[in-house]
């Protein structure tokens, strides 16, 4: 099923649609990472991650890491799991990155409709 | 024919120079890892191709990168690539450096001095340093910040610290220098395999002489009058040591001020400053096949980091120390202002010994004739943070 959807998001079809049309299952959450974890990972665009709900930043997270473990310790903290202090999460034009780990995503992005950015912050320059 | 490869490691990704070994035409690589810090690369000597890198940042913290091929293609060692199927975690992560606090193995040393005086929590910030073993590929040793030493002895897919270091006594007296705590240098001893050297900014240096188990400082000799007691066992900022592999016993010294050698494996250290313009700097090298040639490159001071009256100049010594000579052929003589940080110096082990160092201007220099004459490999890469060499057959 998840070949098959990759399939229709590769040959045009949008995640609203395909959300919309698989009632039965969790729809892709949506996840936008900086410039230099995609070349980490080698991926372009954006991710699309099967999550079982809940659907908060820690299980998103644990999704994406899962898919591409060359990413994990450069988001969040290897043993502490604390997010890195010039990262931060965005979604819906909110700043989520102080919430509490474990809280709801926006329903928006649980259903692929919103993208979960992940920002650099615009910081430093000095190099 | 004998080949050179320079591992060039920059603010901005790494670079890799190669050349046969007349090295005045060369190929340059790169950048891999663009945008990246790129504290320091380097080979096995077991097995050439093998290359560790540092890849860092601010962002996104610390990567260790590998490449078997010389490096043409780069890996995370221990994480492969999913086309598709169910993830899976890794069961090791090479970017994982985590203090050993245990009772077992260490002591459960957690802070260190602080800039004011208080105590600190040791947290890992990057890894400096990359040193392979001298006799098995998939050892490796990591001199981190702040300052401990790790080895992985399964190719960098998974690091533990040698605590002993850390945990020998002096550890919650050291203080991080002007570019934080960091363990920059790690010199293993060919001739005895469980004897290492390293450094640390600004604690000093020290040595095991049981594979790792146990340290001690050996800094004896060494004055630094900006710290409470100038001769304290430990609290010097050394910033960078070398040694002739062919010479086990004698260490040469580039400390914040001062150049110093050992002729005891650093049980006590003389000043050779000599006739030098001034001793502040970060690198210090050795001829690779005369033990008694040694290089620096003089930097004006603590607070002007730049070559003296804007004229870059490598010393050299053939008597080790005391009487240098300036060697500026090739090298810019009016207007120039980079520095040359510690790891930014090499030599190769051609026959006519090839030294190299990079600059914060982003010139990789080379002498094919052991310093006489200079000429640039690259003049414009991003700032240099390191530079070594492989010698290749």
């Amino acid at each position: 099923m998840a070949r098959s959807l990759r399939h229709r998001w590769e040959t045009g079809e949008t995640w609203e649609s395909m959300a919309g049309l698989q009632s039965n299952m969790a729809p892709f959450v949506r996840v936008q990472i900086p410039y230099h974890l995609r070349n980490l990972a080698r991926i372009d665009g954006e991710v699309q991650l099967e999550v079982a709900a809940p659907v908060t930043i820690r299980t998103v997270l644990d999704a994406l890491e899962a898919r591409y473990p060359m990413l994990r310790g450069t988001i969040r903290e290897h043993d502490t799991l604390a997010r890195r202090p010039f990262l931060r999460f965005f979604a819906c034009e909110e700043d989520l990155s102080l919430n509490p780990p474990d809280d709801p995503l926006p329903e928006v992005v649980a259903q692929g409709k919103e993208p979960l950015l992940i920002i650099g912050a615009i910081a430093g320059g000095s190099r | 024919m004998s080949k050179v490869r320079v591992l060039v490691g920059t603010r901005k990704g790494a670079f890799i120079l190669t050349s046969d070994g007349k090295r005045d035409k060369w190929e340059v690589s790169g950048p891999f890892f663009a945008g990246w810090e790129i504290y320091h690369m380097k080979g096995s000597p077991v097995d050439p191709d093998r290359i560790y890198a540092s890849q860092t940042s601010g962002w996104f913290g610390q990567i260790l990168q590998a490449s078997t091929d010389g490096g043409k293609t780069w890996f995370q060692p221990g994480v492969k690539l999913e086309e598709a199927g169910p993830p899976a975690f890794p069961a090791k992560a090479s970017n994982r450096f985590v203090y050993d606090t245990s009772d077992a193995t260490g002591k459960p040393l957690t802070t260190h001095q602080w800039y004011d005086g208080t105590q600190h929590p040791w947290e890992f910030k990057r890894v400096w340093h990359i040193e392979p073993s001298l006799t098995d590929a998939g050892t490796v040793y990591a001199g981190v910040e702040d300052a401990a030493l790790f080895r992985s002895t399964d190719g960098g897919e998974s690091w533990h610290e040698l605590p002993g270091l850390r945990g020998h006594g002096t550890g919650p007296d050291w203080q991080p220098g002007a570019g934080g705590m960091c363990l920059h240098s790690v010199i293993l001893d060919p001739s005895n395999p469980q004897r290492i050297y390293i450094a640390i900014s600004a604690a000093g240096a020290f040595r095991t002489d049981d594979g790792g188990a146990t340290w001690k400082p050996i800094n004896k000799g060494l004055y630094s009058k900006h710290i409470p007691n100038p001769t304290a066992e430990i609290g010097h900022c050394v910033h960078h040591i070398a040694m002739n592999p062919r010479r086990p016993g004698v260490l040469f010294m580039q400390k914040h001020w001062d150049v110093m050698r050992s002729d005891d494996a650093g049980d006590n250290w003389t000043k050779i400053s000599g006739n030098l313009p001034t001793d502040f700097g970060f690198v210090i090298d050795v001829h690779s096949h005369e033990p008694e040639t040694v290089y620096v490159v003089p930097i004006k001071s603590d607070s002007e980091h730049f070559p003296l009256d804007g004229k870059l100049r490598v010393y050299r010594s053939r008597t080790g120390g005391n009487e240098w000579e300036p060697l500026t052929n090739g090298l810019p003589q009016s207007d120039c202002y980079v520095n040359v940080l510690r790891d930014a110096m090499a030599v190769d082990t051609l026959d006519e010994c090839g030294v190299y160092f990079g600059t914060t201007g982003g010139q990789v220099y080379v002498s094919s004739d052991a310093g006489d004459t200079w000429s640039a490999i690259v003049h414009d890469l991003p700032a240099v943070l390191s530079v070594e060499v492989q010698t290749l057959a």
